[in-house]
């Protein structure tokens, strides 16, 4: 076990692309980590999701060795946060578990909103930052630009921005020793009780969910009977020790050291991110500052395309839950989509997520509804409900208001896009809150958006309108009054209930105008006319026609003809059983799936 | 090779069509029709029908196939306008449509069928009209229209999904599909099939074999044959389909493809073909291919007979006016998966 001075815990903060899972890549190589052979690019992304999408979806850890040149060993723990901002709780609990964070900036893109959000946890957190300037190599490095708003955002020197290349490798020795250099190594004491942060948690199949943890105060030894302060559940410690490629079981580990604990616990619900864990006997005084439970904030239903598949559905969920706690989901039937799940997801990205895993990983055929994200009505009465879904808003004659989500949104763009950022936001009922020039070049907006705005088409438009230059953060901040309607679709007078949305009323009659005109390009005619309506209560907002099939018969149908038309025809048949009714209209899936593109 | 297909029945017909088989010189038919004489044996009284381009209906070519056994001529002349002609990429003109058809009638050819189609948006529905008029003023016993459809992997629907030309909207096609029926019947045609109009006595013999479900054999690449049970195509590929003829097995090539039909392929198929013809399906037919379809049958025409899509006389269906406009609608309802 190495003494505390010779350890060294640390993140990299890094946008999307900047280069963080290649240059942690070398690091690994250069220390030895990791064997060439076994070296695969990303090798810290385990997902397949992961390293196509280049973004790092869940936490990991890595344990390394450093020989430094004042002739000592130092154990490195790399703790990799992901890089997203519907996981802005589980990298701030990544951030709590370091003293040093590398900021890494792409020498060509420069500083992204990102980026400086994480780095501002950081600097909360009284992290040393080591400034790394990658990708210098590249042919559009802007160097000193980029350097300068380093130099701004941190208030360093010129001299202490490493550059560096993930892809030639240049600057990783210089990195390692900065690492050594300039990060301090962990204080605590070791004679105090076990205090241990938990900042992740995997599951395996065959062991159970295992908590990764940082020990900031005291000292675990194997056997140990342990208490989970926030949930309260004891455990014994049946197996305890590092991360390196491999879990490697040790006997104790001290103050400082970041490893893992195997308790036998079957869910990983049981383990939270943020919790604490200490001693049975002789536990600490009070937790680590900063537990939070993770509340979902996008909810939407996810269905089988065929019903049959639904007991499928809840056990490929319930294997995702196992791995991603964040996730949650109950029971929900609707009429047009039959049985499903109405889910909790921590923001959009983490909603494409699910999906997406669902289909690759499970191979699950799914419909996802409108997502809404999480509302209080408070009836006249004076109860307090929260809204997941749209069915659940009580009727209008006794509801007293309802309070949405407000976000705090960070936006980082080139000056001459301001603008246009300032009417995007206003039509998303946003104010601005500040606007604060990084660099002559780079300038930073907060915005208070409500979160139901973003949930639609906000990053595709906010990406349009700047033609790419803004990047986008966001923390949750209240929940405010907000004038929220409900509003139908009907199909020739029969509600559709899985393309209901909770909207907000000066929003409803374009919203509902989009989907009705979305609706009659999706939907098949058919042989008799379908109305499309929009409509909040009984007033219809808006409406759409599909006129009527007036023919539908094949020209030619002599020798060959006859087969191939029969084989159409069958297979049209086929498709149309598996369309959805609601009434006498026959829905496809893929229109439930298009209708909510709506841009 | 196949002769034995068709298990010695006496051929009722002969038609020369897919392409342009007007382009036979007078050599090789003499050469293929004696080849059919020598393989079946025909009815006196056989159907020959040969499809031709108004373009390839030379003075020379008429005289050629006046002198053959062919006695029945289908010609493509599709409008007798313009911009139609144009706009469909055809090889000839109008004023070549009227000349050909004096001609071949001139040489004794009476026994005429033409290919009209509506629909498309060059064609204003007087044009239709006129385009009707002028053949059942020739007199002409026999006509197919088609409705212009835009198929996948033509220049026309490569042309539609560029924006480069309007897509026919079927509102248009459905109202000239009703001028049609009303001038035919006023003019003592018979809508026999939802494409085929004819004089009494002037029913294709040919096509309706393939309504009927009546056995036939195809020869040239693609071409689909029948034999009541199976259906097979040949390889649909000229110089694979000449490979597999000149060199047999040794080739390596597989002429045709064979599928035998399961009962409830064989009664989507009596649908399908049944529905769109003047004969309709019958209850007697549908027991025959199996004694349960006749429930599902009866169940499912119950409401296209009651919307006056359907009508019954005698235990057989047939489509109305109205329900012929959406025949391939109402046969996959009825069908069997």
């Amino acid at each position: 076990m190495p003494s505390m001075e010779k350890i060294r815990n640390f993140c990299v903060i890094a946008h999307i692309d900047h280069g963080k899972s290649t240059l942690s890549d070398r690091l690994l190589e250069f220390t030895k980590t990791i064997a060439d052979r076994d070296m695969q690019d990303q090798a810290l992304d385990s997902m397949d999701l992961e390293r196509e999408r280049g973004i790092t979806i869940k936490s990991h850890a890595i344990q390394m060795y450093y020989n430094h040149n004042d002739g000592e060993k130092y154990t490195f723990n790399l703790i990799d946060t992901p890089g997203h901002v519907d996981f802005s709780y589980e990298v701030s609990r990544s951030i709590a578990a370091c003293e040093g964070a590398l900021l890494l900036v792409d020498a060509s893109q420069g500083i992204q909103a990102q980026t400086i959000s994480n780095l501002y946890l950081a600097i909360e957190h009284d992290l040393e930052i080591i400034p790394i300037l990658n990708k210098v190599d590249m042919p559009s490095a802007m160097i000193d630009e980029v350097t300068e708003q380093i130099v701004d955002l941190l208030g360093c020197e010129e001299e202490d921005v490493i550059h560096a290349s993930g892809k030639t490798g240049l600057g990783v020795e210089e990195i390692l020793a900065a690492i050594v250099d300039r990060i301090p190594a962990p204080t605590g004491d070791p004679k105090a009780p076990l205090q241990a942060l938990i900042f992740d948690s995997v599951f395996n199949s065959f062991r159970g969910a295992i908590a990764y943890f940082r020990i900031m105060n005291g000292q675990i030894r194997k056997g140990d009977l342990v208490r989970f302060v926030n949930t309260g559940k004891e455990y014994k410690a049946d197996e305890i020790g590092v991360l390196q490629m491999d879990q490697i079981p040790q006997k104790m580990l001290g103050t400082g050291d970041v490893g893992y604990i195997i308790t036998g616990i079957k869910e990983s619900k049981e383990i939270k991110v943020g919790d604490t864990i200490t001693h049975v006997d002789n536990p600490c005084e009070e937790a680590i500052h900063g537990f939070e439970e993770v509340k979902p904030m996008v909810f939407a239903g996810i269905f089988p395309v065929d019903n049959d598949d639904f007991e499928d559905l809840r056990d490929s969920l319930e294997k995702l839950q196992l791995n991603d706690a964040s996730l949650v989901f109950e029971p929900e039937t609707s009429v047009a989509l039959g049985f499903g799940f109405r889910c909790g997801f921590l923001g959009m990205l983490h909603l494409d997520i699910i999906q997406e895993r669902l289909t690759r990983e499970f191979d699950q055929n799914v419909i996802t509804t409108i997502p809404n994200v999480s509302y209080f009505a408070y009836t006249k009465k004076g109860e307090k409900i929260t809204i997941h879904t749209p069915t659940d808003m009580p009727d209008p004659t006794l509801l007293d208001r309802v309070e949405e989500p407000i976000i705090s949104a960070q936006i980082i763009t080139k000056p001459e896009y301001i603008g246009n950022i300032m009417t995007l936001c206003m039509e998303k009922r946003g104010t601005l809150k500040s606007q604060h020039y990084l660099t002559q070049y780079r300038v930073e907006l907060t915005f208070d958006i409500p979160l139901a705005e973003i949930v639609f088409d906000f990053y595709d438009r906010l990406k349009s309108v700047t033609r790419g230059y803004a990047s986008f953060d966001y923390h949750p901040d209240s929940y405010k009054p907000a004038d929220l309607v409900k509003l139908d679709i009907k199909l020739n007078g029969e509600p559709v209930d899985a393309l209901s949305a909770l909207v907000h009323r000066t929003k409803a009659e374009a919203f509902g105008r989009k989907i009705c005109k979305r609706l009659k390009e999706l939907l098949p005619r058919q042989q008799f006319v379908i109305a499309i309506q929009a409509a909040i209560g009984a007033k219809i907002i808006a409406r759409e026609t599909i006129s009527a099939l007036r023919k539908d018969v094949t020209a030619k149908c002599y020798g060959g003809d006859i087969t191939r038309k029969r084989k159409l025809l069958e297979k049209q048949k086929k498709g149309k059983k598996k369309m959805r009714q609601v009434g006498n209209v026959s829905i496809p899936q893929k229109a439930f799936l298009d209708v909510l593109k709506l841009n | 090779m196949r002769s034995d297909y068709l298990s010695g029945d006496t051929l009722q017909s002969i038609y020369f069509g897919g392409g342009t088989p007007s382009l036979l010189t007078e050599k090789e038919l003499s050469a293929i029709f004696n080849q059919i004489y020598k393989t079946f044996s025909i009815e006196e009284d056989a159907e020959v029908t040969l499809e031709a381009n108004p373009d390839d209906l030379t003075p020379e070519k008429v005289q050629i196939l006046k002198n053959s056994p062919v006695n029945r001529l289908s010609i493509g002349i599709q409008s007798f306008f313009e911009e139609d002609l144009k706009a469909w990429n055809r090889a000839h003109t109008a004023a070549e449509a009227i000349a050909c058809i004096q001609r071949v009638q001139d040489a004794g050819f009476e026994n005429l069928t033409a290919d009209l189609i509506y629909g498309a948006t060059t064609t204003p529905d007087e044009h239709w009209v006129e385009n009707i008029q002028r053949l059942i003023d020739f007199k002409i016993p026999h006509l197919s229209c088609y409705a212009l459809t835009v198929e996948e992997r033509t220049a026309l629907g490569h042309f539609v999904r560029k924006g480069r030309v309007e897509a026919p909207k079927d509102e248009h096609a459905a109202r000239q599909f009703e001028i049609l029926m009303k001038m035919m019947a006023e003019h003592g045609y018979d809508h026999y099939e939802i494409s085929n109009f004819a004089k009494s006595g002037y029913y294709a013999v040919h096509n309706s074999s393939y309504w009927k479900g009546s056995h036939y054999l195809g020869i040239g690449p693609g071409a689909h044959s029948f034999n009541g049970d199976s259906r097979s195509w040949n390889i649909a590929n000229n110089p694979k389909y000449i490979k597999a003829i000149r060199q047999g097995k040794q080739s390596g090539i597989q002429l045709y493809e064979t599928e035998y039909l399961t009962l409830e392929q064989k009664y989507n198929e009596y649908i399908l073909t049944g529905l769109r013809t003047i004969w309709g399906c019958s209850l007697e037919h549908i027991r025959s291919i199996k004694p349960e379809f006749e429930a599902h049958f009866i169940q499912k025409v119950q409401p296209f007979v009651e919307k006056n899509w359907m009508q019954e006389q005698a235990k057989t269906f047939t489509l109305t006016q109205k329900g012929k406009l959406l025949a391939d609608y109402i046969s996959a309802e009825l069908f069997l998966l």
